[in-house]
């Protein structure tokens, strides 16, 4: 059957990589959203929580949306990191003798720590659900039932904050190569401008995306954002 | 100029290789990296040790024969392939390491020289436009708008080196294969076998062991014909739209 | 003018006289006396005697069929993969036989072919100029100095056409113009725009849809490749070509390879002049292989020299390359007048110590002058001494091509427009920007119009064996028009070679022939011995530094003007050296792996033979004509002057064994629908 011939390439591998790149991404442009809340203060960032949970009621059951949502990442977790690691594997197999030396000319870093930046993001991934969401550890023992409060009880630890920055770092430079890459991987890049339109857009967003989650860790050290 | 080589040595596809040093004295600026290369094996040859073995043919820069890793970039330093490459591009005292392209698909056959019998594999399994001697209808009757046909040659270009693969990261030959799909699907002559072409191509690639691409773009940096990144954009889209006909 | 042809021949300064100007031999010459033996005259039997524009139709019509279902029984064994064989392999695959299909090189679309830069003729007419067939094979007949077979040039202008066809439709990527219709230009000294090209590429693009349909035929099961593999022996039984032995030039194994055809597709032999703008693998071997079996070697001595090529910047030099002619259009070509000017900064050379010696011998037509004129001039200016660059061997071997007249008149955008890709080629290659200091240029070994002697079927004097391409000598005559190589690559492969080779096929089935039959075991063993010879000798000098001295022999004796004198002396040297490379070769490394010192070893040893018989060729010819100048025959200012009376005729020259001399047989050339004018520059 030629139908499973195609979706059986490399480049359909690298399809994969990119849907579930993207439905991340709007998660992440989503949450980030939602974090910036903090700004306006623990009612808001706490209603914005709740009403998470509320979404799509009463035509859905309570949490409904969130759980929607949330098989729809684990889905796209599975698929993205499946995908990572088959195409990681086929790589280390053409070329199993090294360079010994090896220059990489022409190359951005970030295209380079893609791997072990996606292994780095899904490490800080874990941690950050024991934290936040399934765990719940607050690390000055804390209030763990106020969202706001949590939040702001682990970003004074200052190596907290640190362990998110270096994951926002990772975050960010993932996004500047994840983001045109997955458009070429779609086929929308078919000429030079285009090409370099897809890479301005995917360095924006990348900064975005880490400054924008950085923001509020930053914020709550430097006292900006206070219980 | 003075110069020390590290250079791969390997007697045949089944035996080990490692990296030998040789001095060489009197390098003249004006020679080609291929003809320095000459030049030591004469001197080898004189000294009793068998030359080095080294692919080339056309030397100037078309058939695609040569290719060699030096100091770690896919025909060195500059833009063009190894057989235009020239010494002034190498400084007095330099050491330089030259290595195959290192492939698993591309197994080498001995010293710096690799088996790329996998490209042509790649071109069997859709890389043309099926068409019997002398069915052809006449030239004229199928006009084909000037900015296609200049994008067809653009890419048509590629020489088939394989240093997009030598210098990806992942070994994919993506580059190669994206250019003969641009090339043959940028042509109206091409479309009726686009869907299958695309398919058949990208399948005898995974099945060559190459790796799969993600986009770093080592491989443009490194083609001597510059063959842009766009071709890959263009082979992804195309196997898109081959899997949505079913294929 | 596009700038990126770089074979672009000169605008056609070429005018015509009556016959009757042609020179006439005042004596009875036969300068090769004693280095050849006359034999019977040699007929083309093959085309059908009917006027010259039915000839092919007849020839087609008359050829036997093969009944499609015995086709599968047949086979077929076509050494090389340019644009003559890989094109042959792909039409006769498609047909049904079995095809297998041989090159030296990793991949069959490596093929030197890939390396022709300005463009493929047809006579399509598509600019409405006033082209035709019978034009194409006019000007393609005057341009060879009218020592072509007039039938064979005449159905390669006809078949022409087609070839355009077949390759767009293969998805060549010709120029185009803005309606999206086929862009022409014009070419190879002549009126018309029939030129097809893919900018400066084109060879590359053809050769690439010969070898796309190729390896279609490969997937379809009908041609099988052998890829570094070189054919070291062709193998006759019977008086007839039935297989090859061919060496895997990677395991070493010498194999053998039994078909009821073979064809030989396998290139031209430029490489005997060490440097050339050929290929570092081209060689002779496949066709003198064939040559000491039986088939007649035509014309041998018919040498095309470029005079816009990269001089030689040193004695490491590995080959050369080709820069476009139509630079001549713009640069002014001089040497110092004092030879003690040469090794000077030449913008410090002041403009009366110039001597912008074309200009000065031709003021007509001055730098424009024909290919062979421009340099026959740069070598005699080099001669004296007055030669520019880096010396080497102590000859300084290289003139002045001058833009500062040009970059004042048309600015450096004019000129970047104009010749951009050439101005970067050039500094590449010697490092040396050309719109700071003059181009430096010299005449190279291009092409050779002599090959392997050929019928109107291409068949060669061997039944059996049918050569295409470059490697026979039928259609180019003396001299090649710019862009016709490829034309011919192509005509012979897909157009041709498929219908004649039928006829020959329809004999089969032809009886079996088993690795085992002595003519095969003999074939084999000469082979393996004359490899175990090459390891075994053991001496003190390298393959490379025999073929150098070869080269320069060659280059010295038998390159752009060729004497009595010269030519003899060169026969010596040629057999002295080669005496000495038999006895003297260091060969290293051992038979069973990849081992270019042999390979190598292997042509040499043919070139040396090659080109002792170039040289009696050029010694018998005591003409001038096309590509070859005889210094004998020469005007008061040194115009070629033909000999039509003595010398229009092919001369095919037999092998008559190691130690015999060759014999030499005539085919007389015959023009009923053209005729024969001398060409005058003037
Ligand atoms: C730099 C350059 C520019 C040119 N530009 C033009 C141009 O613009 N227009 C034009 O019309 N012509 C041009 N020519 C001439 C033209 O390119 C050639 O004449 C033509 O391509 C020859 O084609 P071919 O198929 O006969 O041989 P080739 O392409 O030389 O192929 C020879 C084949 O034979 C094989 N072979 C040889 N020996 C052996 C052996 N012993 N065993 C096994 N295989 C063997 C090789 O592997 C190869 O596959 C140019 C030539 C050069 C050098
Ligand atoms: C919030 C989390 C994440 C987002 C937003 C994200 C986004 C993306 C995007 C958009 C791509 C580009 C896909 C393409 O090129 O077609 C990508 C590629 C990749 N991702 Fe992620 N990703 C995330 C998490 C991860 C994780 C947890 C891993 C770890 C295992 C990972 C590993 C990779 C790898 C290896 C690539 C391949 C590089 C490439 O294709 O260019 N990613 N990611
Ligand atoms: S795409 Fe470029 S690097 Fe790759 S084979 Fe073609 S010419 Fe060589
Ligand atoms: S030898 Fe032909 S491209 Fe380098």
């Amino acid at each position: 059957m030629t139908g499973a011939r195609a979706a059986r390439t490399t480049i359909a591998l690298k399809l994969g990589m990119a849907v579930s790149g993207f439905i991340f991404l709007g998660f992440v442009l989503a949450h980030m959203y939602g974090n910036l809340k903090a700004f306006a203060g623990q009612e808001a960032f706490n209603e914005y929580a709740h009403h998470l949970r509320e979404l799509g009621e009463p035509m859905l059951p309570h949490e409904g949306a969130l759980w929607i949502i949330r098989l729809g990442l684990i889905l796209s977790l599975v698929v993205h990191v499946a995908c990572a690691v088959a195409l990681w594997r086929r790589a280390a197999r053409a070329r199993t003798t090294r360079y010994v030396v090896k220059k990489n000319t022409g190359v951005t870093r970030a295209s380079l720590m893609m791997r072990w930046g996606g292994v780095t993001i899904f490490v800080f991934l874990v941690w950050h659900l024991l934290n936040f969401t399934i765990g719940k550890v607050n690390p000055q023992g804390g209030a763990t039932d106020d969202p706001y409060l949590l939040m702001v009880d682990t970003f004074e630890v200052w190596w907290m904050t640190v362990i998110y920055l270096v994951a926002m770092l990772a975050l960010g430079a993932h996004l500047h190569h994840g983001i045109w890459s997955a458009a070429q991987t779609l086929g929308w890049t078919g000429t030079a401008a285009k090409r370099q339109r897809a890479k301005t857009f995917g360095f924006v967003v990348a900064l975005i995306v880490s400054v924008g989650f950085s923001l509020v860790p930053l914020a709550v050290l430097a006292g900006i954002i206070t219980k | 100029m003075n110069l020390t080589l590290k250079i791969w040595r390997q007697p045949d596809a089944s035996s080990a290789g490692a990296m030998h040093t040789y001095e060489l004295s009197d390098v003249s600026p004006d020679m080609s990296f291929l003809e320095m290369l000459d030049v030591l094996n004469e001197q080898l040859n004189e000294k009793g040790e068998e030359p080095i073995a080294f692919d080339s043919d056309c030397r100037e820069g078309i058939c695609g024969t040569c290719g060699l890793m030096i100091n770690g970039d896919a025909h060195g330093p500059e833009v063009t392939t190894t057989c235009q490459l020239h010494m002034r591009s190498f400084k007095d005292g330099e050491t330089i390491t030259i290595e195959p392209w290192r492939s698993d698909a591309f197994p080498v056959v001995k010293d710096l020289i690799v088996d790329r019998s996998a490209f042509d594999r790649i071109i069997q399994q859709g890389g043309y436009i099926s068409v019997n001697t002398g069915s052809a209808p006449e030239a004229h009757s199928v006009p084909v708008p000037r900015d296609d046909a200049l994008r067809a040659f653009n890419v048509a270009t590629c020489i088939g080196c394989g240093a997009c693969v030598a210098a990806c990261p992942n070994g994919s030959a993506s580059l190669f294969m994206g250019a003969k799909i641009t090339h043959l699907g940028e042509l109206p002559q091409g479309q009726p076998e686009r869907d299958t072409r695309v398919v058949n191509m990208v399948a005898q690639h995974d099945h060559e062991g190459f790796g799969g691409c993600t986009n770093i773009g080592a491989c443009t940096a490194a083609c001597p014909k510059e063959i842009p990144l766009d071709v890959i954009s263009q082979l992804n889209k195309d196997l898109r739209t081959a899997i949505k006909h079913g294929h | 003018m596009s700038h990126d042809s770089h074979d672009m021949d000169m605008p056609d300064t070429v005018t015509s006289t009556e016959a009757s100007a042609s020179g006439s031999l005042d004596g009875d010459y036969d300068d090769a006396a004693g280095y050849y033996t006359p034999g019977a005259p040699l007929f083309d039997t093959k085309a059908p005697d009917v006027p010259i524009a039915e000839r092919w139709q007849t020839r087609k019509f008359e050829a036997r069929l093969v009944n499609p279902a015995n086709r599968r029984k047949l086979s077929i064994i076509i050494v090389g993969t340019g644009l003559a064989g890989a094109s042959a392999a792909a039409t006769l695959g498609e047909a049904g036989y079995r095809v297998k299909s041989f090159c030296y090189q990793d991949s069959p679309r490596r093929a030197h072919s890939i390396a022709a830069q300005g463009g493929i003729n047809a006579a399509k007419n598509y600019k409405e100029d006033g082209d035709s067939v019978h034009r194409l094979f006019y000007d393609t007949v005057k341009g060879g100095d009218y020592r072509s077979r007039e039938s064979n040039v005449y159905r390669l202008a006809e078949v022409s056409t087609n070839i355009i066809d077949q390759c767009v439709a293969q998805g060549v990527p010709f120029a185009r113009e803005y309606g999206g219709l086929l862009d022409n230009r014009s070419f190879g000294g002549v009126q018309v725009s029939r030129t097809f090209y893919a900018r400066g590429q084109t060879g590359q693009q053809l050769l690439i849809g010969a070898y796309q349909a190729l390896e279609r035929q490969v997937a379809a099961g009908t041609v099988e490749t052998f890829t570094r593999h070189e054919m070291l022996e062709l193998i006759t039984v019977d008086g007839k070509a039935r297989g090859i032995v061919a060496r895997d030039m990677v395991t070493g194994a010498i194999e053998t390879h039994l078909a009821d055809v073979v064809v030989l597709a396998s290139g031209g032999y430029g490489n005997v002049f060490y440097l050339s703008t050929n290929a570092m693998g081209c060689n002779v071997t496949a066709a003198w292989r064939a040559h000491r079996k039986g088939a007649f070697m035509a014309n041998p001595c018919y040498t095309q020299i470029h005079p816009t090529c990269i001089p030689v910047s040193g004695s490491h030099q590995s080959k050369l390359t080709l820069m476009s002619e139509s630079l001549r259009n713009d640069g002014r070509i001089w040497v110092p007048k004092n030879q003690a000017d040469c090794d000077k900064d030449p913008r410090e050379i002041p403009e009366e110590d110039r001597d912008y010696y074309l200009e000065r011998i031709y003021p007509s037509f001055g730098n424009l002058v024909p290919r062979d004129i421009a340099s026959r001039a740069a070598k005699n200016v080099c001669d004296e001494g007055r030669g520019v660059g880096p010396e080497v061997d102590g000859v300084r071997r290289g003139v002045y091509l001058d833009f500062s007249a040009a970059i004042e008149r048309l600015g450096k955008k004019g000129i970047t427009e104009k010749y951009d890709n050439l101005f970067d080629m050039y500094e590449r290659i010697t490092g040396e920007n050309p719109f700071e200091v003059p181009m430096r240029i010299y005449p190279a070994v291009h092409y050779v119009m002599g090959g392997l002697w050929v019928d109107y079927d291409l068949q060669s004097t061997i039944p059996g064996l049918f050569v295409t391409g470059e490697a026979n000598f039928s259609d180019h005559g003396a001299n090649r028009l710019g862009a016709s190589a490829l034309m011919q690559g192509l005509a012979d492969g897909y157009f041709v070679l498929p219908h004649t080779i039928r006829d020959y096929l329809a004999d089969g089935p032809f009886e079996e022939i088993t690795e085992d039959h002595p003519a095969v075991v003999e074939a084999r063993e000469s082979v393996k011995s004359r490899i175990d010879h090459f390891l075994s000798v053991n001496g003190t000098r390298s393959v490379d530094s025999y073929h150098r001295e070869l080269g320069n022999i060659m280059w010295e004796y038998c390159g752009m003007e060729r004497t009595e004198t010269g030519l003899k002396k060169a026969i010596d040297l040629i057999r002295s050296l080669k005496d000495d490379f038999y006895r003297n070769v260091k060969v290293l490394g051992s038979a069973e792996t990849l081992n270019q010192s042999l390979e190598k070893a292997g042509r040499v040893a043919d070139f040396f033979e090659l080109g002792e018989l170039m040289c009696i060729d050029a010694l018998n010819r005591r003409e001038s004509c096309g590509g070859h100048f005889r210094g004998e025959s020469q005007t008061e200012d040194g115009e070629a002057l033909r000999h039509d009376d003595e010398y229009a005729y092919v001369a095919a020259w037999e092998w008559a064994g190691e130690d015999s001399i060759p014999v030499l047989h005539k085919e007389d050339l015959v023009y009923t629908a053209i005729e024969m004018k001398q060409r005058s520059y003037k």
